[in-house]
């Protein structure tokens, strides 16, 4: 009697133990916005493809409910500041892409239901050309664009 | 937690809107340069920034290797409050990782 307890008690500490160990090395970490790294979006050369790879669409409005707030300036293409908001309902990322780099895709933010419309970060820009801003809100993408002149290039 | 290469910021203001901002020290190699060998030195740079609220994830940040040197990214979410803690954590694209908690102010 009194062992088949211990043996119950032995079989709950050992699963409890065993739950406590996944979650330590993140086996039951929240899923939903642990995918994971988007590798063929970020090697791809081309904006369309990489849409496509990230988002699963590439159709986007150029909308003013996006705002994009870069230099016009960048005197150093190795360190340049981007802002991207929205106040758009919904947003589920944040994505910043620059066509005339080699890898167009920069960066790409996903947020939870209690994120904002807000990123900013700092890009390498290989040469002159625009940061386009990319917003998925409701399932549909919306683009903020504005030109960058680059007097040094920072991706060489 | 300290951390060696993170250092947060976290900030809630009267509308309930935290801002978060991070600033990592990584060398964010793109794998397209070259040393003064004349060899491409390896891609080496941070792919993902997850950053965690009361253990939900309030925000992942993807990168490629076009994210600046020592990258600096600053978010923002609704649903906390002034001396809540929150965890932030990246990995590169080589296996390392690193990871740090801040308290709201």
């Amino acid at each position: 009697m009194m062992n088949e307890r211990r043996r119950v008690l032995l079989k709950g500490a050992f699963l409890t133990g065993g739950t406590g160990l996944a979650m330590a090395i993140g086996l039951v970490a929240p899923k939903a916005l642990l995918a994971a790294w988007p590798e063929k979006a970020f090697r791809s050369s081309d904006i369309v493809e990489a849409l496509n790879n990230l988002l699963g669409a590439s159709e986007y409005l150029e909308s003013d409910a996006v705002s994009l707030n870069v230099p016009a300036i960048a005197e150093n293409g190795a360190v340049v500041p981007v802002t991207l908001t929205s106040n758009l309902p919904n947003i589920r990322t944040l994505s910043i892409v620059v066509p005339t780099n080699p890898a167009p895709l920069v960066a790409s933010v996903s947020i939870g239901p209690n994120g904002v419309g807000f990123v900013s970060t700092r890009i390498k820009m290989e040469s002159t050309g625009d940061v386009l801003g990319i917003v998925e809100s409701d399932g549909q993408l919306y683009m903020a664009r504005e030109e960058v002149r680059v007097t040094v290039g920072g991706c060489g | 937690m300290a951390s060696d290469t993170i250092r947060v910021r976290a900030t809630a203001d009267a509308e309930g809107v935290t801002t978060l901002q991070l600033l990592m020290s990584h060398e964010m190699e793109t794998g397209r340069r070259r040393g003064p060998d004349g060899d491409l030195i390896p891609a080496h740079f941070i792919q993902e920034v997850t950053c965690e609220h009361n253990g939900q994830v309030v925000a992942t940040a993807y990168f490629s290797g076009g994210v600046s040197r020592n990258p600096y990214l600053s978010l923002k979410f609704t649903g906390a409050k002034q001396g809540d803690s929150i965890r932030v954590s990246w990995t590169d694209n080589q296996g390392y990782d690193d990871s740090a908690e801040a308290t709201i102010r």
